[in-house]
């Protein structure tokens, strides 16, 4: 397995100290840059100024400290977690510590994003390595004012004691720690003297969410802002012919109508009358090529599967020898539909363009990028443009996108005054970036009882799997093993959504193997565990996941689930699944309420390394399993004519708190590097749910969304 | 355009809007009370959740011109400083992931709490279903509840 990233950077490239005029020390560090794998040091340091910065902390002479933490905060808890790896080497109490989102400075940095479950790994060892290098400056401030060796004082919660017993507050000797160089060497805790790292903290924005402060992008005001509600092809495929705006302009509070491309806003002061108005709107459309419909998305991608066109990802071996020398061939498809997003907080933002700046404000997976397409569209310098990020109702992928952030810089520029768009659900639905429809063929050589070949298709739309999914389990179980993608290019916009790929992906090779133990007659666990055997000590580099820590959280949730012990009429289903660096497995406990399937229950076994903040990590744990659930059984989208058939919850079904299964998380007890949660625990859920639904009733699913194709499947095997 | 009068958490506003605006534009527009939240604007997400008259409602698709008069609560209004026995068992629990859905999630708990002091799990169940929580911290919120009963009950 590729082992935990360590990343090798100059301290002194990225931190910086200076006394605050007002008292207190700033230690400004870049965060993006420290986080990164690969980090070198920038810029040239002699030359650098706290513009290079985009992380503070800022220790007061009262010895509060205040983290200002600029990482995108969607939901996953990086608010909290971050700052509490720097708090930890700081040795602070956590209840002394302040954290405040940074306003960012994309002029200097690259790469700020959340996304790929990455910030707690990339993070830990730079985040603590910068909250020990303020912890040694303080003491060695401590240790000149004592006259004494900095190696002979120790740290506790902000306080530094000397050998006879003399305490000095950090905030007593910020003034001098600010002055001295930024030490090259320290030393990190041991994790066994963790204080912060391992116990559970809230939320840090807990008050103002459960009292409905502005926080999100939704609730961004200026005084001189309009909202915008644009009216965008109903169809992907359709241009713009005409609009006739005399009805939108009639009603009362409506400023402005302006079109841009195909799309026309419609501005007012307040969001009812800018959505009026957008209805009011007259508009005609054309098409120049044939619309899109589901059922032709299902045939062009069968036909893919069944096709020549591959490029293949991945072959050990010798597949087709493997095949043709079978005892017997075994061969499955799998299916999902589209998906979209549906952040609860529909996409949104500020632009207000002047002839000197273009400000963004908003909810943003990606700042940077939209700072630079920005500039691109505009016409402008990098360096006029500035995007400060709210917190974000959700993201599950679709604010890595800055569709939205385009559209306002754009209108606003038009338009000569500060815009915010807001899109409505039907907007958000119908706009969307989705999860592409995909279809998976596997398939399985038997010999003499043992699985000797494995051929995994993909035929997707517009985007195969990223280049690493090939190298996850069963990678370098199987001797004579393939990966083929072949590609579909649709006009229907598609991205990343929660654990790309691999949220289906999973859903058909976990049920692919437990029903290959079923036709082969060994035990649903042994299969997996044998499989996973033969990897151990594999020397191949590109193998991702580790065998141990796979069979770990298997044989964890063997245990914890009661496997093979339900009590009657409690009908369990098994899934274990590498991805984002994450090991898990998971057992479903389903039900037969008149003779419907009911999820109760879900064990979910975790190997994420050191757990940092395990309060906000079962939180991830639990929504991700549920996510999983939700989408797996009632997640479905479909196009007619270039349209999404649903554009809002009245059909559009996502779970609800009636239909969740109660999810129970175990953590495998781990002294090693952290890896991320947003993503991992979602995609093994669709397989662990479709393989108790087979034990409860006998009927194998291959296609997603459950509940629609329960009935339309017989029962076999 | 018609002014209106509303009294929302114990004081008294006059409103001047359309009659067709739903009461939720007119608190995050009109009043930048902006706790509450827009999802769906149909009813079924449960994001804009007020109290009418002590009641769970949607306020979008609330017409400003139907509530004159009628106490209207909103989750600023629930307590000043979030000590209210919701609030503290959201927080006790740290239910919030991306935190959108959790003002009217509060607002639906705080209206039926008052009408049923002691809910077994699947009364908690059915009564928050009209509640969409995208990050489906729905564990959470069952357990936030049943917390909540016991504070105030």
């Amino acid at each position: 397995m590729k082992n935990i990233v360590s990343p090798s950077f100059s301290r002194r490239s990225f931190i910086r100290t200076s006394a605050l005029a007002g008292g207190g020390m700033l230690i400004g560090f870049n965060l993006f840059q420290a986080c990164k794998p690969e980090a070198a040091p920038p810029v040239d340091i002699a030359k650098l100024n706290f513009n290079d910065f985009n992380a503070f902390i800022k220790i007061a002479d009262n010895g509060m400290v205040t983290i200002f933490s600029p990482n995108p905060e969607i939901g996953q808890g990086v608010k909290t977690s971050m700052p509490m790896l720097i708090a930890e080497e700081l040795d602070i109490a956590w209840e002394n510590v302040h954290v405040v989102q940074g306003a960012l400075d994309t002029e200097n940095f690259t790469r700020q994003v959340a996304g790929g479950s990455q910030s707690i790994r990339h993070g830990w060892e730079p985040l603590r390595q910068t909250g020990a290098t303020a912890r040694q400056m303080l003491v060695n401030a401590a240790a000149a004012k004592w006259g004494v060796d900095a190696s002979e004082c120790t740290t506790s919660n902000g306080v530094i004691t000397n050998v006879k017993g003399e305490k000095l507050g950090y905030g007593d000797v910020v003034k001098e720690a600010a002055a001295l160089k930024v030490p090259e060497n320290v030393t990190l805790k041991d994790p066994k003297d963790f204080k912060i790292i391992g116990t559970d903290a809230s939320n840090v924005d807990i008050d103002k969410i459960i009292t409905g402060k502005p926080l999100f992008g939704l609730d961004y005001k200026e005084d001189a802002m309009l909202i915008a509600s644009v009216l965008r092809p109903p169809a992907f495929g359709k241009k713009l012919e005409s609009v006739d705006d005399t009805a939108a302009k009639a009603i009362t509070g409506v400023q402005d109508v302006i079109k841009f491309g195909d799309k026309v806003a419609v501005l007012a002061k307040d969001t009812w009358t800018a959505m009026k108005g957008k209805k009011a709107l007259n508009a005609s459309w054309t098409s120049d090529s044939k619309l899109e419909n589901t059922e032709e998305h299902d045939k062009i991608l069968t036909d893919l599967l069944n096709g020549k066109e591959f490029k293949t990802l991945r072959a050990d071996g010798d597949v087709k020898k493997a095949f043709s020398a079978a005892d017997q061939v075994i061969e499955r498809t799998y299916e999902s539909p589209f998906l979209p997003h549906n952040c609860l907080e529909p996409m949104n933002f500020f632009a207000d363009v002047t002839a000197e700046k273009v400000r963004l404000v908003g909810p943003i997976q990606t700042p940077a990028r939209t700072a630079s397409r920005v500039a691109e569209l505009l016409e402008r310098d990098l360096k006029d443009i500035s995007v400060e990020m709210t917190r974000m109702g959700g993201g599950f992928g679709r604010r890595l996108y800055g569709d939205f952030a385009l559209e306002a810089a754009e209108i606003s520029n038009l338009a000569k005054k500060p815009v915010k768009v807001v899109y409505s659900r039907e907007d958000d639905m119908s706009a969307g970036i989705y999860r592409p429809a995909i279809k998976y063929k596997i398939s399985a050589s038997i010999k003499d009882g043992q699985i000797t070949g494995y051929h995994l298709k993909e035929a997707s739309v517009n985007s195969n799997m990223y280049g690493l999914i090939p190298n996850f389990f069963p990678a370098g179980a199987i001797e004579n093993y393939q990966v083929d993608a072949a590609v579909f290019d649709s006009k229907i916009t598609t991205g990343a959504w929660r654990a790309p790929y691999t949220n289906f992906l999973s859903f058909a090779e976990q049920s692919f193997f437990d029903e290959l133990a079923e036709i082969l007659e060994i035990d649903r666990i042994k299969l997996r565990l044998d499989l996973l055997q033969k990897v151990k000590g594999t020397t191949d580099e590109r193998i991702q996941y580790s065998p141990e820590r796979l069979e770990g959280v298997i044989k964890m949730a063997v245990e914890k689930s009661g496997w093979g012990n339900a009590k009657e009429g409690v009908y369990q289903g098994f899934s274990a699944y590498y991805c984002h660096n994450t090991h898990v497995a998971e057992v479903a406990d389903v039900v037969l309420e008149n003779d419907i399937p009911v999820v109760k229950k879900v064990t979910c076994v975790v190997d994420c390394g050191i757990v940092v903040n395990p309060l906000g990590a079962k939180n991830q744990i639990e929504g991700g399993v549920i996510d999983g659930v939700g989408h797996a059984m009632y997640g479905d989208f479909s196009f007619k004519d270039g349209e999404p058939v649903d554009k809002n919850f009245n059909t559009y079904r996502l779970i609800r708190i009636n239909e969740t299964p109660v999810v129970e998380t175990h953590f495998i007890e781990s002294d090693v590097a952290p890896t991320g949660l947003g993503e991992p625990t979602l995609p093994p859920a669709g397989a662990a749910v479709a393989n108790a639904i087979k034990a409860a009733k006998g009927i194998r699913l291959y296609k997603q969304p459950f509940i629609k194709h329960m009935k339309a499947q017989a029962p076999i095997g | 355009m018609p002014v209106y009068n509303l009294k929302i958490n114990g004081e008294s506003h006059a409103i001047e809007a359309d009659q067709d605006t739903p009461l939720l534009w007119v608190l995050r527009d009109h009043l930048d009370m902006v706790g509450t939240k827009f999802g769906c604007g149909i009813g079924q997400c449960g994001a804009c959740t007020i109290h009418v008259d002590g009641s769970a409602t949607r306020s979008c698709l609330l017409q400003v011109s139907a509530v004159e008069d009628m106490e209207i609560t909103t989750i600023e209004g629930i307590s000043e400083d979030a000590s209210h026995p919701v609030q503290q068992a959201w927080k006790e629990v740290d239910v919030p992931q991306c935190g959108y859905c959790q003002a009217g999630q509060i607002m639906s708990a705080t209206a039926f709490l008052n009408q049923n002091a002691n809910p077994s799990k699947s009364e908690i169940r059915d009564a928050m279903s009209g509640n969409i929580c995208r990050c489906a911290s729905y564990n959470r919120i069952e357990k936030a509840v049943e917390i909540a009963a016991g504070k105030m009950s």
